[in-house]
């Protein structure tokens, strides 16, 4: 049985549709991506997920369970971290697990606190102010947060779609690591079809808007642990990419539409050249035929 | 680079300020006695601007004030500075009851779109009004008091009128509030309570304090209406009296004074507004 599932969702703001008939079920312990196209909807599709908003038709479901609301079981990685400017990295995390473990003492919360901080290797960082940090160590910090609230389901919404390529490998090294040792339930949302070969088991890719929908599965097959450079020379890879890729341009990806409108065209004529500068600068302009009385032609 | 700084921060203010006193000294007036050739004394005023005392005559005059600041010699002749402690108490007390009766409605203002239809042109319509004409009002309203009506009305003005920028700028920061962290709050499932502590006030701080420091100024402002209005010694009550006896200088000193004082608030509350800047 399916642990996250949506079946036949469709979500539009106002006339404007955004996803529709998405289905899609994951299992438990699964590393799933989602690729697309900026703007499709991706984002939309994981507020879906994480209870932010709710579909106009269709249901998400999560443990056989119809999610209605927000809640820490689905742990959100925000594209944009989402860090309390006003606390320090240490404060940022304890106030999630103040809110979501309550009944804690206040050392299970500082060692919880601690470690997260040390797993994502920001020990140094954890008296500072996110203003202080990169976006790299902000990221880290708002997926250190997550990961502290036991989610059942990490849910990561381009989460390095802000950082720079060196940073960004470093981090997906460091997101797949820690995704492998804990064993979540992972759904990574990504517009590139390299990182989410990287970190998934499972690509499903998400044509482009408005309207947009998932397509096949391509699963990866490629062995854990994975490495970049010898990755890019694999053939599987390779093949795998191009798949993803050609579905993405291809017909599959794209939303084909027919919009028919009454065009009006200029009706000018080309400037006529000869006709002389005055002190103010030039009379000539583009005419409208319309405006035209009487033209001579001299043959000869 | 230092120097630089030290110069745009003292030297150019300085000079400035010694500038301006010149032109005051060369535009005011004096009144010369001349002993007409009859043997009686002719008054004559001179200078561009017959009436208006220059800063020599003024320190000469007003010096009593400014030398010893706390003395207290009768309740209508004091030191300056004694007289602007009155003031400042009052102003302490009634920007206080400002900010307390301010930020919450700028929440309530911020949170509540229905709140806002319902007191939004009210508030619209009460802010523009003078401390002049919120004075009589509040006077009346406290009337029963007693001896203690001009104190409460003066309390009434000054924190009716410093209240609304603290209002409206709460009502901004609250609706500035981005949605990124009320998600936080949403998936955390804070309580209510706790998004408000944790989440809605920190985030609105800054904006708060950018009201609190305009709302201190304005306080300031009404003062010295709510003290000649009312009688209440002060430094604005002062300054009235000086004007009812002719003495000009001393207005002069009650005007630079309250200038000073109002500076320094605003300093101040820019210092602590600055502390409470994030991101």
């Amino acid at each position: 049985m399916s642990f996250l599932e949506l079946k036949g969702v469709t979500k539009s703001f106002g006339s404007n549709v955004v996803l529709r008939d998405i289905n899609l079920s994951i299992a438990r312990g699964e590393v799933a991506a989602i690729v697309g196209y900026s703007g499709a909807g991706k984002t939309t599709l994981i507020n879906l997920i994480a209870g932010l908003t709710r579909p106009d038709t269709g249901t998400v479901s999560m443990n056989g369970k119809i999610i209605t609301e927000p809640g820490p079981d689905r742990g959100l990685v925000f594209q944009n971290y989402s860090l309390l400017p006003w606390l320090t990295v240490r404060e940022n995390i304890e106030l999630a697990i103040q809110a979501v473990f309550p009944a804690w003492t206040a050392d299970q919360r500082a060692a919880s606190v601690e470690k997260h901080i040390r797993m994502v290797g920001l020990g140094h960082a954890a008296h500072r102010r996110p203003v202080e940090l990169s976006g790299g160590m902000r990221q880290r910090v708002s997926l250190a947060r997550t990961l502290a609230i036991d989610p059942e389901v990490l849910l990561l919404d381009e989460p390095l779609g802000a950082l720079d390529a060196l940073t960004r490998a470093t981090l997906q090294d460091e997101i797949s690591r820690i995704t492998q040792e804990s064993g979540k339930t992972v759904l990574l949302i990504t517009n590139d079809p390299d990182e989410a070969i990287y970190l998934a088991d499972r690509i499903i890719p998400l044509s482009a808007g408005p309207g947009a929908t998932l397509g096949p599965d391509f699963p990866v097959t490629l062995a854990r642990p994975r490495d970049r450079r010898a990755m890019n020379h694999d053939p599987d890879f390779k093949r795998l990419r191009n798949q993803i890729v050609n579905w993405l341009l291809g017909p599959g990806g794209r939303v084909v539409q027919s919009v028919s409108k009454r065009l009006i065209l200029p009706d000018l004529l080309p400037e006529d050249l000869d006709e002389p500068r005055t002190l103010f600068g030039t009379s000539r302009q583009p005419r409208r035929r319309s405006e035209q009385k009487r033209e001579v032609v001299e043959i000869r | 680079m230092r120097s630089k700084k030290l110069i745009d921060l003292l030297v150019l203010p300085l000079f400035g300020i010694g500038l301006s006193l010149l032109i005051w000294h060369l535009i005011s007036g004096a009144t010369v006695s001349r002993v007409l050739p009859d043997g009686t004394t002719e008054e004559i005023k001179t200078g561009l601007v017959k009436d208006l005392p220059g800063p020599l005559m003024t320190w000469e005059k007003t010096r009593k004030y400014v030398v010893e600041p706390f003395a207290k010699r009768e309740d209508l002749d004091q030191g300056i500075l004694r007289f602007t402690w009155y003031s400042l108490v009052i102003v302490a007390k009634g920007y206080l009851i400002a900010l307390l009766l301010g930020t919450p409605i700028g929440f309530l203002l911020g949170l509540s779109p229905l709140f806002t239809k319902l007191f939004d042109p009210i508030i619209q319509i009460l802010r523009p009004v003078s401390p002049l004409a919120w004075m009589p009002l509040g006077v009346v309203l406290f009337a029963g008091t007693g001896k203690a009506a001009n104190e409460l009305g003066a309390l009434f003005t000054i924190a009716i009128c410093a209240m609304w920028p603290t209002v409206l700028n709460t009502a901004v920061g609250v609706r500035a509030i981005p949605q990124d962290y009320l998600n936080v709050a949403r998936v955390l499932k804070l309580s209510r309570t706790q998004t408000l502590f944790k989440i809605l006030v920190p985030a609105t701080l800054p904006y708060m304090f950018t009201g609190y420091r305009l709302s201190l100024g304005i306080a300031w402002l009404v003062i010295v209406a709510v003290e000649m209005l009312t009688g209440r010694i002060g430094i604005g009550n002062f300054l009235w009296n000086e004007y009812n006896n002719g003495l000009y200088t001393s207005i002069i000193l009650s005007i630079l004074t309250i200038g000073v004082v109002g500076f320094l608030l605003d300093r101040a509350m820019s210092l602590l507004e600055r502390r409470f800047k994030t991101a």
